[in-house]
């Protein structure tokens, strides 16, 4: 064997270790992600993995979740990739996600207060979002509204009808919100607060990206929104303005391997990539603006781009539990459409007399009158269960197909929705008759 | 006079159940025992499951009656269901009677825009209207600025009727009018020659006629108001039963059965509505005998009744398709954000939808015309059975048909995975992979336009011509294919034209089936724009895509139907 064939020989087999290694094919993604999201990850991946073509099937995240579910006996779909942690983690229940061992380094542990990946290493944060709020500047100026600047503000009476917000049982990233703010504040001054904004609800919309298109369309003034919502929208032109509250909460989007991925190979590869330095700035393009888990991309971002591991605002908040936040997930969503979602009319027109009755008083002020506010206003602070009872086992057996026999989800729902309504009713003759007080 | 009522023993002598006919029963039986039963029965059958042990039980049903919310949300949706059939007949009758009864241009106009309403592509639809109609919608802000006044038409119930009823009108248009054109003039002519003219021939010959057609279009109506979550989703309203079944069925790992028992009630309520429909027509025959003669007479208008005619139909047709113009403003719009006009007008989102929406088209209109036909042949066949044949089960199909309609879209596309993704093909593939099941899903649930508007057409057709037919020496199928179908064109087109134009929009059960964007129909297009704000005037100009697409093709149809009037007239 001469030299020239030896050389040969070795460059090919270097080739094919090469290609042992590059993974090749098509590697499928189930995304609730909008085109101008998955459109850029698309390009940036298939260049940096010439072997491999990203097949991108767009379905809502319940479609998504249904859809890995009923297909799981011949799985097709190697990746999922959607924002909801809650999606991921009734993914992982089911045992349909695999395990995976990320390679990728400099992503911290925490954004935040939340940690970014998956403490059993199912799923990976990979672009982290805050919470704000969002505002349409030709409806405010239009209203004679002030910009908002804290959740506080949305209570006040000069907001009512004006506001909007997603369900929490149908928007996994409003559902964290919620938490946070329960979490913060304890359960019964929690409820308190996120119920007087609700008070001033004009919809509680069935989809997240509902409560922004509201606000682009200048139908609803403000909404509690994530960033990037609110970054895109600005990014496409139109006349909204956001703000992040002094306290906000941050909160992963996510990726995940699916079980017995067709191409397992190719799906590892689009998690790395994701993750590497070259996928973080992809979150850059004005089309995405999501913040990159990875700190150190912030030094290629615009100047007054956000950063979350630096500023403040999103470090305030650091008693975050995801396990009683597990713990009572369902009770805290099917609270929140029980007494809000579809009470709203009641809600609103106890918080219509409350506030009536309160400019009333300002004007001229009356004792009585006052402490019968003060009960209206705890009549409808009321809650019907305890945060004891909301995170016990029999309230979750109720939420969760139980093997054993348990209260049914529509005995609790009944009750709940009957409290709320009966202390709604209550909360309004109360004020109703302050405001007769103050004539 | 030949609205008599029959008397029973007339049907009695019919002839016994023959083969061909069983064979035809039970094949459409079985088709529908596999597409429609067996994925909804796979999924719903939760309603009937206790809790735990998954022992049948009927307590999901009690809790349904002693939940508030939902005694008030079936309140609703009857009270809606209603008031839009009242609504939607207001804007359909006039339109019906004008363009069939008289001659002018403006007939022309309406037969072919009439059934636009029903194209309404998803999301993007909802956006236009708003933009329109809404709190700051076009036509508020111009009344807050000029009279300091809004009118709340997308607010609560009666903003649900509103939109509903300008966007389900057509399917009373579009059968009534097929029902008018059936119509043997000669009935006008001899109440004419007794000295009847004007409005009270209108009212006691020739509306009573059409009956047929108003029960068909009226039933369906009801219950696609019923069963629609998407325009009640839109305006924000939740009380209603269509959107807490969606809820319920649509959140993330909730595992309740009050979503599925929901479906269940949604069923019962749509097959007794259309089972009180046919109680309304029944015992009434509504066949003239002679065919041919092209319809009710068509009368030219004087200048004045002419201008009021113009007047009622554009006025009309403004309100009807101003979502359409909206959409159309939409798709041109930089920026359109509470103000009445958009900021600047572009093509730019044509520009960017042109290169993909090649493959979406193509797609589009193979899946709803696929769907379009097999509901007008399943349709028309279960029709001539329940109508000419004494099958025992034939009423069976019928209702079967009509439970289609009546579970949401998520329900059926979760059932056909779950039904069909365990059936390997010989390559291995799973059945449910197959585009061709996108077609059947979104043709079941569309299967009853078809039947209707079979169902009224064979309604007035006489037995005595077949029975003609068949005295003269032709056989049973020869006698159908000769005489039956061709004088049902109409009914089946009409059939053809409301399924044809609804699957093109349809996409909650397409969402869960489609498998690559190489097997993606329009309205998913459509929805894979509409996630992000920018995605918003791509979105839009996809839609008036679609609806453009859907428009020449359903007037193909509509072309169709008027050459097969003119070919009877000819006959004569």
């Amino acid at each position: 064997m001469n030299r020239f064939a030896f050389g040969a020989l070795l460059g090919i087999f270097a080739v094919q270790a090469a290609l042992a290694q590059a993974p090749t094919g098509k590697v499928t993604v189930v995304t609730s992600f909008a085109k101008d999201v998955t459109d850029p990850y698309k390009k940036a991946f298939e260049k940096a993995y010439p072997g491999l073509s990203l097949e991108v099937q767009n379905r809502n995240t319940n479609a998504a979740v249904k859809f890995i579910e009923e297909t799981k006996s011949a799985n097709a779909t190697d990746l999922m990739w959607a924002s909801a942690p809650d999606a991921f983690e009734v993914l992982k229940g089911k045992g349909l996600l695999t395990k995976y061992q990320l390679k990728a380094q400099g992503i911290p542990e925490k954004v935040g207060s939340y940690p970014i990946n998956d403490p059993g290493g199912f799923y990976f944060g990979f672009a982290a979002s805050g919470y704000g709020i969002m505002w349409n500047e030709r409806y405010v100026r239009a209203n004679k509204l002030p910009d908002p600047q804290e959740w506080s503000d949305l209570s006040k009476p000069i907001y009512f009808d004006h506001v909007a917000i997603a369900a929490p049982s149908r928007s996994g990233t409003t559902h964290l919100t919620i938490e946070t703010i329960l979490q913060g504040e304890g359960w019964d001054k929690g409820w308190r607060t996120i119920k007087q904004i609700a008070g001033n609800l004009r919809q509680v919309t069935d989809r997240s990206f509902d409560v922004p298109e509201q606000v682009n369309s200048g139908q609803v003034g403000v909404g509690i929104v994530i960033d990037f919502f609110a970054f895109s929208a600005q990014a496409a032109g139109f006349p909204v303005k956001f703000v992040y509250p002094s306290v906000t909460t941050v909160v992963p989007a996510n990726l995940a391997i699916i079980a017995n991925p067709p191409n397992r190979a190719g799906a590892e590869a689009f998690v790395e990539f994701l993750l590497s330095p070259a996928g973080q700035e992809v979150l850059l393009e004005p089309s995405i603006r999501r913040l990159p888990v990875n700190p150190a991309i912030y030094a290629k971002a615009p100047a007054d781009y956000p950063n979350p591991f630096k500023d403040p605002r999103f470090t305030k908040m650091i008693s975050f539990s995801s396990e009683k936040s597990e713990q009572r997930t369902d009770a805290v969503d099917v609270l929140f459409d029980q007494m809000i979602t579809f009470q709203l009319a009641g809600l609103k027109a106890a918080t219509k007399s409350i506030q009536a009755a309160e400019a009333a008083l300002d004007k001229k002020d009356n004792v009585q009158a006052r402490a019968l506010i003060a009960e209206a206003r705890d009549a409808v602070a009321a809650m019907p269960v305890s945060d004891v009872q909301a995170g016990s086992a029999e309230t979750r057996a109720a939420f969760t197909g139980a093997k054993e026999k348990t209260a049914r989800q529509a005995e609790i729902e009944q009750r709940w929705s009957a409290f709320a309504k009966e202390q709604y009713a209550k909360a309004q003759a109360k004020a109703d008759e302050a405001l007769k007080l103050t004539r | 006079m030949s609205i008599a009522v029959t008397s029973a023993g007339v049907s009695a002598t019919r002839a016994p159940v023959r083969v061909g006919e069983l064979a035809l029963g039970l094949s459409i039986a079985a088709f529908l025992l596999v597409f429609v039963a067996w994925p909804a029965v796979a999924v719903t059958y939760v309603a009937f499951t206790e809790k735990g042990t998954g022992a049948f039980t009927l307590i999901n049903f009690q809790d349904f009656a002693r939940t508030d919310l939902f005694v008030r949300s079936l309140w609703n949706s009857i009270y809606v269901g209603a008031a839009t059939v009242a609504w939607a007949s207001v804007i359909a009758l006039p339109l019906a009677v004008l363009t069939t009864r008289f001659s002018f241009r403006g007939a022309i106009v309406i037969q072919t825009l009439g059934f636009v309403p029903l194209i309404m592509p998803p999301f993007v639809g909802a956006v236009a209207m708003q933009m329109l109609f809404g709190r700051n919608g076009t036509i508020n802000l111009l009344l807050s600025d000029w009279f300091d006044v809004r009118i709340p038409f997308m607010e609560g119930l009666n903003g649900v009727i509103f939109v509903e009823a300008l966007h389900y009108f057509p399917f009373i248009l579009i059968n009534v009018s097929a029902s008018l054109r059936n119509i043997d003039r000669a009935m006008e002519e001899a109440a004419q020659n007794l000295g009847c003219s004007g409005f009270r021939l209108l009212r006691r010959i020739v509306l009573p006629l059409a009956a047929p057609g108003y029960m068909a279009g009226a039933s369906l109506v009801f219950v696609k108001v019923f069963d629609d979550l998407a325009t009640p989703l839109l305006l924000n309203v939740k009380d209603m039963l269509a959107p807490q079944a969606y809820l319920r069925i649509t959140s993330i790992g909730i595992a309740d059965p009050m979503g599925y028992v929901i479906a269940v009630v949604l069923v019962v309520m749509s097959v007794a509505s259309m089972g009180l429909a046919a109680l309304a027509t029944r015992g009434v025959d509504y066949a003239t005998v002679q065919r041919g003669g092209g319809g009710i007479a068509r009368r030219s208008l004087r200048p004045a009744e002419s201008f009021a005619a113009y007047l009622v139909v554009g006025f009309i047709l403004l309100l009807v398709l101003a979502p359409h113009i909206g959409l159309l403003l939409l798709s041109f719009a930089t920026v359109w954000s509470f103000s009445p006009l958009p900021d600047a007008l572009t093509t730019a989102h044509y520009v960017r939808v042109f290169s993909e929406s090649g493959v979406y088209i193509k797609n589009t209109i193979l899946y709803a015309s696929l769907a379009g036909l097999i509901d007008v042949v399943v349709g028309t066949a279960i029709a001539w059975l329940v109508l000419r044949t004494k099958l025992s089960f034939r009423h069976w199909l019928d209702w079967g048909a009509t439970a289609a309609l009546a579970f949401p879209g998520v329900v059926i596309g979760i059932g056909y995975l779950r039904a069909f993704y365990d059936v390997r093909l010989f390559g291995g593939a799973p059945l449910a992979t197959l585009w061709i099941m996108i077609v059947l899903a979104v043709a079941v649930r569309r299967l009853p336009y078809a039947l209707r508007a079979s169902h009224a057409a064979l309604l007035q057709i006489s037995r005595s011509l077949e029975e003609a037919a068949e005295n003269l020496g032709a056989t049973r199928q020869r006698a159908v294919r000769r005489i039956v179908l061709p004088l049902m064109t109409g009914g089946i087109l009409a059939g053809f034209v409301t399924s044809f134009a609804t699957a093109a929009v349809e996409l909650s059960a397409t969402l869960l089936l489609v498998q690559s964007n190489s097997d993606a129909p329009l309205a998913y297009g459509v929805y894979v724009f509409m996630q992000s704000p920018a995605g918003r005037g791509a979105g839009a100009a996809l839609g008036v895509v679609t609806v453009i697409i859907v428009c020449a093709c359903a007037l193909l149809a509509q072309f169709g139907i008027e050459r097969s009037q003119n070919a009877k007239g000819a006959l004569q």
